[in-house]
Order: structure tokens, then sequence, then C-alpha cells
């Protein structure tokens, strides 16, 4: 008898609700994400199989994913090392201005991302305030486009790291000091090692943001055709001459190749918190 | 190796931490830094590792100058309350650390590493656990590698700050123990951190008894018991019960109460009696003996402790009987009693007449 009562005790949670906010939890991300993200397929679906092959393929189509994900990337790189960097400064040491530092980093995501394009545009202009100093071209090429993106992702990382550097226990780079290790040694094998899963959130978040990025881009960009022209311009020309399916068409596609670099992202984030859970 | 701390001052913002702290400690000794929290031991730990810096003083080792090395070149082991360990690590890999971050030179082998870590482990008794990651240990176990990490790098001293300070009491029993015999194995300089006075008297060679930032008392467990040279050392440790009053010719006057102070100066003063010394009768047997009535019996395991309430001052008294006596007197709640000091020390009330 008593064996029968305790298989079916519950697990008592210290508070409850779990079936509530699960329940709230669903519904919101289906209206907020999935029905619209769905709409994508739908509308891609009533094309047919070989119209939507060769309107992904087309040359044009496929030189502007080239270039979205090389300068995402490249630019949520940029931004993953020097964002560490600028969260290192920002927690470590105090100095004079710090808290304005501070709310500097914020910007880029106050400041609409148009201003922002014609803002760079001028500086980095072959005759601009920066652009004159450099022998090649950097608005109007793919540089100006990492530009544009490292600029609007610049928050991301540095937020993400920020706090966990500011949680390190300070214990254990003693403890590392008093092993005999130098400062670079600590630093490589003690802190950098807790910082992976916030550098890869912010990695992450700041390459998803750089991938959809279209309002600071389409200035800085020049937009020339196999050059610098970049996917959320092809989708947008799309539906400025009414062509919705092929809009959707190559939007599915980014969608997909996104979504499985996040997930191959979250899979390294999972991988690396596991060993410290120790679960 | 033998620490020389000389004159050691330091001050956090305008608040002084340590104040003119000297110190010798032998080479291969024991040492506990004990004192309330707030008292500066810890501090001091930390300016002998060289994990913080000292305004003023010198730090020796073994007659020479270790003041401004840098923690990583004073070759100490530091062992953390809470452990830090190197929670990205495997235990081997945490118990290897120290000597992997060797430069090339100096560094053992592969195979000389791994031999150091396995006898490690099994000094610390950990053989299976090479390969979990700390969280996965109990506090008992995370301690244990802490302190065979800190043992890889064959340091000159090893300092631990409240080691047991985060572990339930049966471990820390166990801990303590353990470190004692480790200890007298290895012969390397110790100097531990505690706020246990029980814990200190039980593993320490010698005891140092710090407050507000000054060392109270140097000496072995017995001298500081037995002889507490200031009101602070003997309140502190273990219990005790205050009389105050007023020496006159030799006596000091408290209450009702007469008790012999042959060698203490006339004056307001304090006398301090151990729970420990007081002798329990049914009649009075002199100007010493104290009417109380027994509030309290707690009898729980070999030592019974009683609380009495004394009738000319209403002031609780605590009392410590072994169990033998106190089934011999068969005292009862609410009954009364004379109590006697067996042994007193009075010290004069400074602070009295300002």
């Amino acid at each position: 008898m008593t064996i029968m009562t305790e298989g079916k005790r519950k697990n008592k949670r210290t508070i409850p609700g779990f079936g509530l906010t699960m329940g709230f939890t669903l519904m919101y991300l289906t209206i907020i994400v999935l029905i619209p993200l769905s709409m994508v397929f739908l509308n891609t679906f009533s094309m047919g199989l070989p119209e939507f092959w060769s309107t992904i393929t087309e040359p044009r189509v496929i030189a502007s994913y080239k270039l979205s994900f090389m300068t995402a990337l490249t630019a949520a790189f940029v931004n993953a090392v020097f964002g560490v960097l600028i969260a290192w400064v920002l927690t470590r040491y105090s100095f004079p201005g710090k808290r304005i530092i501070d709310g500097l980093v914020d910007l880029p995501f106050a400041l609409p991302t148009a201003v922002a394009g014609i803002t760079l545009t001028t500086l980095y202009s072959p005759n601009g305030w920066i652009g004159q100093f450099f022998s090649f071209k950097i608005a109007f090429t793919p540089v100006g486009i990492i530009i544009a993106l490292i600029f609007i992702g610049l928050p991301f990382v540095v937020r993400m790291v920020q706090p966990v550097l500011e949680n390190i226990e300070k214990g254990m780079e003693e403890a590392s000091a008093s092993l005999g290790a130098n400062r670079m040694q600590t630093f490589i094998k003690i802190i950098f090692p807790e910082l992976i899963p916030a550098i890869l959130t912010g990695f992450a978040l700041s390459f998803a943001r750089a991938l959809g990025e279209y309002g600071s881009v389409v200035f800085i960009a020049g937009n020339m055709p196999f050059k610098t022209e970049i996917s959320p311009l092809i989708i947008m020309t799309k539906l400025e001459q009414y062509d919705y399916e092929g809009a959707t068409a190559v939007a599915a596609v980014m969608l997909v190749i996104t979504f499985l670099i996040l997930f191959t992202i979250n899979v390294l984030q999972w991988w690396t918190g596991k060993r410290y859970s120790g679960k | 190796m033998s620490i020389i701390v000389e004159n050691i001052t330091k001050y956090y913002g305008s608040y002084q931490a340590l104040t003119n702290i000297n110190l010798e400690i032998e080479s291969g000794e024991l040492i506990a830094l004990l004192g309330p929290s707030g008292s500066g031991k810890t501090s001091l730990l930390r300016i002998i590792a060289g994990l913080e810096q000292a305004e003023n003083g010198n730090i020796l080792f073994n007659e020479e100058n270790y003041t401004h090395k840098h923690v990583k070149d004073r070759n100490v082991g530091f062992v953390f309350q809470h452990y830090a360990l190197f929670r990205n690590m495997t235990i081997f890999d945490n118990i290897a650390y120290g000597l992997k971050v060797r430069p090339r030179k100096i560094r053992p082998s592969k195979k000389e590493i791994e031999q150091k870590v396995i006898e490690l482990l099994q000094l610390v008794k950990l053989e299976g656990y090479k390969e979990r990651y700390p969280s996965q240990l109990s506090g008992g176990q995370r301690q244990r590698v802490a302190l065979a990490r800190a043992l890889a790098v064959e340091p000159n001293i090893l300092l631990l700050d409240e080691p047991f300070g985060a572990l339930d009491a049966k471990v820390r029993k166990e801990l303590r123990r353990w470190l004692r015999r480790l200890h007298d194995e290895f012969n390397v300089t110790s100097v531990f951190v505690t706020h246990d006075q029980e814990e200190a008297m039980d593993v320490a060679d010698r005891v140092v008894i710090m407050n507000e930032g000054k060392i109270e008392q140097v000496g072995t467990p017995e001298e500081v018991y037995d002889h507490p040279i200031n009101p602070f050392v003997y309140d502190f440790l273990g219990s005790v019960n205050l009389f105050k009053g007023n020496v006159q010719q030799g006596k000091l006057v408290s209450g009702n109460v007469e008790m012999n102070a042959p060698d203490s100066e006339d004056g307001v003063s304090t006398g301090y009696v151990r729970a420990h010394n007081f002798i329990i009768e049914r009649e009075a047997s002199g100007n010493d003996s104290i009417a109380s009535n027994i509030d309290h019996i707690h009898s729980l395991g070999a030592i019974v402790r009683i609380e009495v309430i004394r009738q000319d001052t209403n002031e609780p008294l605590e009392i410590e009987l072994t169990k033998e006596q106190y089934t011999l007197l068969e005292l009862k709640k609410g009954e009364r009693v004379f109590v006697r000091p067996k042994e007193l020390r009075v010290f004069v009330d400074y602070m009295a007449g300002i």
C-alpha cells in the first residue's frame, strides 16, 4: 500500500504554476514567433518546386547569401574579440568617465539603423573623415558592410560577458597565481573558459542581428549586384516588384541556414556549459 | 621554512585592519591564527601569502625578505575557505595545474606529473575521482582536492584560510585531525586561520590570538588556555563567568561574596572563572560560597551544563560538571545550592575609571 502511494506522490515545487507558465510560454511563442515564421514557408510552398529552386539558385541570389553570411560572421567574430576586451576594461578597472563609456556601449541599440548607415557612409566614403586615410575603398565594399554590422552588433558580446566577468570568483584567480601561474596563464586557463558560454551567446546574437540587418547596410554597401548586395536587400527588391513568393523563398533559405548555425552554437554552448553544472 | 612577520600594518581605506604585527613562526610549525571576525587574521594570512600588500613592514621567509615578491614567486600553498577549485577542470587537472603552468625548463614530464597527481589523490583518499568535476564532489572532498592541489607544487609554506569553515561539524572534525597527521608527515610550515577556538586548540602547535588588528597572545594551546594574559583571551577561549566587583586588601568583593585574590591591586576589577572551575555544595563553606538557585540543567553527553542564578545579584552563572559529579550530587532544578569558584583570575578594569 505504502509503495503505491509513494509512487503517486508528486514532486512538489517551491513555486507552483508550472502548467500555467509553460502553457503561456508556448502560446506566446506560437503567436509571436512560430506563426509568422511558418507563414514564410507556407507562402513559399505556393510556388512550384522547380520555380523555387530556380529562384534560390539564381547566381545573384547565391552571391548575396555568400556576402550576407560572410560579412555577418566576420562582424560577429570581431565583436566577440573586442567585446571581451571592452567588457574586461569595464569590469576590471576603474577610471574617470567609466560610466559614460559603459553607456556608450548601448548606443548602437538606440540609434535608428538608417541614421547609423548614413553616418558611417559619410565617415568611410573615400573623401570622408576616416575613409580619406585609407588607400583602399571602405564604403561601398564588403569591408564597409562589415563595419556597419560590427557597429550594430557591438553591445551583444559586451553585455553578455560583463556580468560573467563580474561574478568570477576572485579566489580562482588567486589560487592560480599562488600555484605559480602568470597572468597570461591565469587568463587563458581559468578566466577564458568561464567566459566561453557568454561569448558564444553574444556571438550568436550579434551574428543573428547582423544577418537580418537592412537599414544601416543599404547605405554603406552601395548595393552592386554580385558585389555588395546583401540578401535582405534582394528580399526587399523582390517585394517592391510584388514578387512575394520569390521574396519568401529567399527568406526561407536564410531562415533555415540561420537556424542551423544558431542551433550549432547552442549545442556548443550546451556542451561547454554541461561540465560546470556537474549533471 | 621559517616566517618572520615584522611590523606589518595594513589599512583598508581609513580602516586600520592590522596594527604593527610582529610574529615569528619556526620552520615546521603548525600555527593557528585565532580571533573573532574582523580581527585581521585573514588579512595577515593573505599578506604572508602575497595576495595582499601591507602598507608597512616586512615579511621574511627563512630570513630572506619576501615583502615585494609576487604571490606566484613565493611558492606558498594557499587553501581557500570556499575551495576556489577550477570548475572547468577535472580533479586531476586541478591538482596538476601548479605543475603544468611551470616554465618548460622546470616542468616535470607528463609521466611525472601523472604519478605525482595519483600519489596526492591517494593521500587525500580520492583515487576514484580524478575524472570528476568539482561540482560533483561534496564540500569535504572539494577541500581535500584543494589541499592536494596546494601540496602538488611542494610549497615552502602552507596557508589555509578558514579551511573547514564551510563544512559541517563532523566532517570538520575529521578533516582537522587529518590535517594534523598530514602536517606531521610532510612537516611543512603551516598557518591556518580560524574563528573556532576548539579547532585551533585541537590542531595547532601554537595559537596566535588576534583581536581588532592586534595580537593579544601567542602560545601553545595549554599556555593560552591556562594562562590567558588578558580579559579578552580569557573570554574568547571557552565559556567563562564574570564577577564584577572591587578588590580590597587581596579580596574581590562582588555582591555578598568575598573571593581571595591575593596578587591583585586594589580597585574596580572583574574576576574570571571558567565554567568547569566551580564546586557545587549544599552548605556554605566560606565567604566565597555563592548562594544560588538552579535554573536549568542540560545533561546531554559527558559534560553536564548547569545554569544557576545568584541570589545576591540575580546574575546567571554557567557551571560545567562531569556526569559523575552530577550524579553524586543529585541536583534538581529550582534547588538552592552554594557555588564556590576553585580558580579565579582577576583583571583590573582599566576602563572603569574613564
